[in-house]
């Protein structure tokens, strides 16, 4: 997901008798479904995991402007490109939203920047994928947002305050980034025969990269055991797959594609698709660095970053000295 | 070098004339640009009328372990609540 | 034809007019468009989004008047997307690179000081449909020059260094800035049947906002040397072509597609 393989922290998931009782009162309003506010004990733990989940999923948002951007200067109408600008700008403003969330739990958005920077946080595997061509966009809008969504509306319930509001906020402006991917692709198969063929090289590049994003199979793990007793994760990686994947391959059918997976086939009984696990050595090599554009992504960061230092301190140093001239003037006044 | 915007606390008025309303916080070097930065962030889609901006640091809040004191007599005044009013049903809306 | 619907104004004067005003918004939408994801700030990066859209917008409404004035059935994508360099009729200004992030600012102040200016005047122009696309136009530009104006002059006046990088930027910029002001034949029979200002009339306010702001901003205001245009006659920079080619590239790649 976009915060995918989040480290929790906690060797185990304590009982309540287990906990001194600070901690037992702080779990208590969870289970009971109370809010965690900023400034409130909370367990260190639970702070740390938070942070990274947080600036994680603020990280995808704003790395994940670049794929799409790609495409800004290149859309083929005016209605399209402004749509796609609209978009990416959204994702700006989603980074805000998030990295601002997590400045309440004491960590600033330049420590968040540095720690993206420097390669210590990660961000969604899936935008270390190349946008090839404009199908691309429908895709990524499509499966990308799609699988994202999947994600985002049970995090509107997540136990802490501000990472929920923001994930509403979030999930309320990107109600129209998947249909718009939808309706470039549904644009595009009703089109000539290279159009179409287009969409179907997009969707048998993204598929597996989609399902990547959920994350592997993590129902035995001690950290996902753990985010959920927090109520910071509320479904596991394999249940949000399935998920997404019921929804999606009927909609590909409408689009008249073939989903690239030769085991996809309806079980009757589960009432759901069986399917095939994706190249998780791939996965992983991709979190490690290795994807096709790590070094671009970060690379354009870096030199966003690098290249406005000047102007960010520019504006710093003028507030600076409007506030001087104005203290020096009520003082002489 | 450390020049980090310091961060401002945005509210926002929409068009139906409630309160304004906490929306949520950016970074601006100063209150001028704050307000810009809030119009460009907090209402793309036309959600305000009217933006106040206040410094993160300049807000007071009640401590969150107060939190019972501060908030439970309120609790306990639930005519302050128009539910608490029974109105017979043949006087209708109220 | 008794309905023709300019019947007071050459016609090729007026499109070439519509054309201008489209192009402009075209462009330097076009170029702003191409920060989104790499501004220095993640404010700065959604503000500069929104300018882009509002003339993305602009250029969809003056495009769309030129075609229908036109009447050979071509839509505003058919004239942003088929035409050639040639063919469009901005000014050099906006489709200058970007360079740093101080440049743009500062081709945006300089372009939004005249942009506002000509859209106020178009309010009250005898054509009631351009005067309604400058109603809609000049409160979104209003804004904009609010906000590159400010930048300019924060960033004049804030380190030795964004000083030094806005005067580069004043300097580079300013031999693009008269043709805003030169008016021509299609210029004239525009403004001799009240559909819109003379280019010339413009300047006045131009230089008082522009000098106003630049002394607040302690930058000095460059002498008014040659100054390159060719432009809104078709003549461009080899910048032009490397915009069109990145811009049109779909619908040149998939001649008849529809997307």
């Amino acid at each position: 997901m976009y915060a995918q393989m989040v480290k929790t922290d906690g060797a185990c998931v304590k009982s309540l008798e287990d906990m001194e009782p600070q901690e037992r009162a702080f779990q208590e309003r969870i289970d009971a479904g109370q809010k965690i506010e900023p400034k409130e004990w909370m367990p260190e733990g639970y702070r740390k995991t938070l942070v990274r989940q947080i600036s994680q999923h603020a990280h995808s948002e704003i790395v994940g402007q670049l794929p799409e951007g790609n495409w800004i200067t290149r859309a083929p109408t005016l209605e399209r490109k402004a749509i796609l600008l609209a978009k990416v700008q959204d994702e700006a403003g989603h980074g805000l939203y998030l990295y601002c969330a997590a400045e309440t739990l004491g960590i600033s958005r330049d420590e968040m920047y540095e720690q993206l920077h420097c390669g210590k946080a990660k961000y969604s595997s899936i935008f270390n994928y190349p946008t090839l061509s404009w199908a691309d966009i429908g895709a990524i809008g499509w499966l990308v947002d799609g699988a994202a969504i999947m994600n985002q509306v049970p995090l509107q319930r997540c136990s802490y305050g501000p990472y929920a509001r923001a994930m509403v906020r979030i999930c309320k402006e990107e109600s129209f980034h998947q249909r718009q991917g939808f309706d470039v692709l549904a644009k595009m198969v009703k089109g000539t025969p290279a159009q179409k063929a287009m969409v179907q090289d997009a969707l048998d590049r993204w598929w597996w990269p989609s399902l990547m994003m959920f994350g592997p199979s993590d129902d035995a793990s001690v950290h996902s055991a753990q985010s959920m007793a927090w109520k910071i994760k509320q479904n596991s990686n394999d249940e949000l797959r399935q998920k997404f994947v019921d929804q999606t391959v009927p909609q590909a059918d409408y689009l008249g594609l073939t989903v690239p997976d030769p085991e996809l086939k309806w079980n009757e009984a589960k009432g759901g698709y069986d399917f095939g696990q994706p190249d998780w050595k791939e996965f992983f090599e991709v979190i490690a660095g290795n994807g096709p554009c790590n070094a671009e992504r970060l690379g354009a960061r870096r030199k966003a970053w690098d290249d406005g230092a000047w102007f960010r301190e520019g504006l710093a140093a003028h507030a600076t000295k409007a506030e001087q001239r104005r203290t020096a003037g009520q003082a002489a006044g | 070098m450390s020049s980090e915007w310091p961060l401002w606390e945005v509210f926002i008025r929409g068009q139906h004339g409630l309160n304004h309303r906490h929306v949520g916080s950016l970074h601006a070097p100063d209150a001028e640009m704050a307000i810009h930065n809030a119009r460009d962030v907090y209402t793309r889609r036309n959600e305000g009328v009217s933006i106040w901006v206040v410094r993160s640091t300049d807000i007071t809040a009640s401590v969150p372990s107060e939190k019972g004191p501060l908030f439970d007599p309120s609790n306990s005044k639930v005519y302050r609540h128009p539910t608490f009013f029974d109105v017979p049903e043949e006087v209708g809306h109220m | 034809m008794s309905s023709a619907p300019f019947p007071t104004v050459d016609q090729a004067a007026l499109f070439e007019f519509l054309l201008r005003m489209g192009d402009n918004a075209l462009i330097l939408g076009h170029r702003l468009s191409e920060w989104c994801g790499h501004a220095p700030a993640l404010e700065e990066d959604i503000a500069l989004a929104n300018t882009a859209l509002d003339l993305i917008g602009q250029t969809q409404l003056w495009l769309g008047l030129a075609g229908e004035m036109e009447g050979k059935g071509r839509t505003a994508d058919n004239l942003a997307y088929l035409r050639d360099a040639t063919e469009f009729r901005n000014v050099l200004l906006v489709e200058r690179p970007n360079g740093d992030f101080g440049k743009t600012l500062m081709r945006q102040f300089l372009f939004d000081a005249w942009h506002l200016s000509m859209l106020q005047a178009l309010r009250s122009s005898a054509d009631k449909r351009i005067a309604d696309i400058a109603e809609k136009a000049a409160k979104e530009v209003a804004y904009h020059l609010d906000r590159s104006r400010d930048l300019v002059i924060r960033l004049g006046d804030g380190t030795a260094e964004s000083h030094r990088r806005m005067r580069e930027a004043l300097d580079d910029l300013w031999p693009y800035t008269g043709e805003l002001f030169i008016g021509d034949a299609a210029d004239e029979e525009l403004a001799a049947a009240g559909l819109g200002p003379a280019p010339e009339s413009l300047k006045a306010e131009w230089d008082g906002v522009v000098g106003e702001t630049l002394t607040e901003a302690t930058l000095k205001k460059p002498a008014d040397g040659y100054m390159q245009r060719g432009g809104k006659r078709g003549v461009h920079t080899e910048h032009m072509g490397f915009i069109l080619a990145e811009m049109q590239f779909l619908q040149r790649a998939y001649p008849g597609a529809t997307w």
